[in-house]
């Protein structure tokens, strides 16, 4: 399938999708349809350099935190821009910071990378606690406006429908550079990059491009967030549970390829979503914690590493 | 800001017992990163589960947080080698310890951390022994002695380590293992075996970390995520496998943080580690006392 006609076909489900959604006028499936959107996206980058190029990235929370800070701080400042905008801005700007990361770590072991990013998720959090302009500890509220611009009704439809079409684009590049120069690439230092290497595929460049893209594209994620949550402070957007669904999603659902993020989200956060309203405590007559619905994600997470590595696509492929 | 004498003087000690803590805290992974190549990120969730271990003894029994965490080493050391054994099965062996192996931990790290919110709650946890909140006076210097007993039992377990890796022959089987684990093979020593047993003392030190982490500062959850960066620029800074170079990486970082915190404030000195961190990455990867 070109690429063209797959963008054609996601843009048509997506507008059935939403057009759907509209017409039954459900307010929370736009709140919990945005959710999973938004760790689609989160998972698919995260996939670009992970599961494409083999390097993982344990910083998810910070480049979602430069996205949504980024809102935050033009929401102050230039509030007269479209959410659109904003989101470039703060796309830009988790990408320029994935490669500054990968600029100075990537030249070593992959696992520098790593171990930088987990610690880049630590440092930002305290910068941004200690920055009172975007709120510091005590949290910065972004109040949405009422009623949604374009398209009418209310504001977290719109949100939904940014997302969506946010979506479409994330997944058209991560399908398109699985199958282009670029892609092979990635393939090529993922599974032997002393090899790829020596063949003169330019590693460097490469992994800069694919942290570049991946920590973009995990900003675009987090853009919005401060409207859809209307309050933001630093523990929030820096827990843990995104960083662990970045990953758990790829993971699940299959690494090697743009379906993977895709079923993983719909699984685990459709799981997720549906445990938060399900009646299920009143069945069974208990309390299930929050934590306990995060607890989930984790064991799910490396019960798929060890059992399924290929994750739910490769269990499909092998039955084939 | 005002910088007194011996306001400096203060932060450099308490300083250099900090370092020593953070030697403690980093011995494991000087192990199982530096020597046996196993990115365990999830350390800081082992020595976590120690304080809690160390916690739960003080306040329900009375037993001082370290007596606890000795008697609590056989158990952790025993939960390293199943852990490597897991990890040896489902990773090593398949060679898939970079994407997956390293997701594995981070999940193991997240578990175990969800667990004890689940468990304990979110609210910092403390101990009480009869020396935390005395002080050594020295006339210009104080040395507290929730920072010395600490530093002491740090010092002598990073002390013990360094002479049982350097005189036994258990010890030099796993310093041979680091080198070359071929030629380990083809003396008809099983490799695996002493990677496990290697594994298995460095969660061990967890027990002990942990234990002191506790007497240094209440404890809660999350905090085991803040050590991660801490762990890693110190096992870089000193070189990996290098227990000296680890030791004098340790106590620079913890002088630098005791005066960043002095100085510009507590908030700041989770940021100190992070910068030290990409710093020697750029300049020195090998560390200040690199093979």
């Amino acid at each position: 399938m070109r690429n063209a006609a797959f963008a054609l076909i996601l843009t048509a489900v997506a507008a059935v999708l939403f057009i759907a959604l509209r017409w039954v006028n459900y307010s929370y499936a736009f709140v919990a349809g945005y959710a999973v959107l938004q760790f689609l996206v989160l998972g698919t980058g995260w996939n670009i350099l992970g599961g494409y190029t083999g390097y993982v990235n344990f910083g998810v929370t910070a480049f979602f935190a430069i996205g949504a800070y980024t809102t935050v701080v033009l929401h102050k400042a230039a509030p007269f821009l479209p959410l659109p905008v904003m989101m470039l801005i703060g796309g830009t700007i988790a990408a320029l910071a994935g490669l500054g990361t990968g600029y100075l770590t990537l030249r070593l072991r992959g696992v520098f990378f790593s171990i930088a990013t987990l610690a880049l998720a630590v440092v930002l959090q305290t910068l941004i606690t200690n920055w009172d302009f975007v709120g510091g500890a005590r949290g910065a509220y972004v109040i949405p406006p009422r009623t949604a611009p374009l398209i009418g009704g209310d504001y977290k439809q719109y949100l939904f429908l940014i997302m969506l079409i946010t979506s479409i684009v994330v997944l058209v590049v991560a399908r398109a550079l699985e199958r282009s120069t670029l892609g092979y690439g990635f393939a090529a230092i993922r599974d032997d990059e002393a090899a790829a290497e020596a063949t003169g595929v330019p590693t460097l460049r490469l992994k800069l491009i694919a942290t570049s893209l991946s920590g973009g594209f995990m900003g675009l994620a987090g853009a919005p967030m401060p409207y859809f949550m209307g309050y933001l402070n630093s523990t929030s957007t820096f827990d843990l549970n995104y960083a662990v669904n970045a990953l758990a999603m790829p993971l699940i659902g299959g690494t090697s390829s743009w379906a993977g993020p895709v079923i993983g989200a719909a699984l685990v956060g459709g799981l997720q979503e549906w445990l938060r309203v399900s009646n299920l405590q009143e069945w069974l007559h208990i309390s299930i914690p929050s934590e306990a619905n995060v607890l989930i994600v984790g064991v799910l997470m490396v019960t798929f590493v060890i059992a399924a590595p290929q994750g739910i696509v490769g269990l499909f492929r092998k039955k084939r | 800001m005002d910088v007194s004498l011996d306001l400096l003087l203060n932060a450099i000690i308490s300083g250099l017992l900090l370092g020593g803590f953070y030697a403690a805290v980093s011995v494991g992974v000087g192990i199982s990163f530096g020597l046996l190549d196993v990115v365990n990120i999830a350390h800081p969730a082992f020595i976590l589960l120690g304080s809690y271990i160390a916690n739960q003894a003080n306040t329900r029994w009375g037993v001082d947080p370290i007596l606890a965490a000795v008697i609590a080493l056989p158990g952790f050391y025993a939960l390293g080698t199943a852990v490597y054994q897991l990890y040896y099965v489902a990773f090593e062996r398949r060679d898939d310890q970079a994407l997956r192996g390293l997701s594995f931990f981070f999940g193991l790290l997240f578990i175990v951390e969800v667990a004890l919110i689940l468990v304990f709650g979110v609210d910092h946890q403390s101990v009480e022994a009869p020396y935390i909140g005395k002080s050594l006076d020295l006339g210009l210097v104080q040395l507290p002695f929730r920072l010395l007993v600490p530093f002491l039992v740090a010092m002598a377990m990073v002390i013990g380590l360094q002479m049982f890796l350097s005189r036994s022959f258990l010890g030099r089987a796993i310093q041979a293992v680091a080198q070359d684990q071929l030629a380990l093979r083809l003396m008809a020593a099983d490799p695996v075996r002493i990677k496990r047993i290697a594994f298995g003392l460095s969660i061990a030190t967890a027990s002990l970390a942990g234990a002191v982490l506790i007497i240094i500062q209440p404890v809660e959850p999350s905090i085991g995520r803040e050590y991660i960066g801490r762990i890693f620029a110190i096992c870089v800074l000193g070189g990996l496998g290098s227990f000296p170079g680890m030791v004098i990486a340790a106590m620079t970082l913890g002088i630098v943080e005791s005066i960043t915190a002095t100085f510009f404030g507590p908030s700041w000195a989770p940021a100190v580690a992070f910068t030290v961190l990409l710093a020697t990455l750029a300049v020195r990867p090998a560390g200040i006392l690199g093979r």
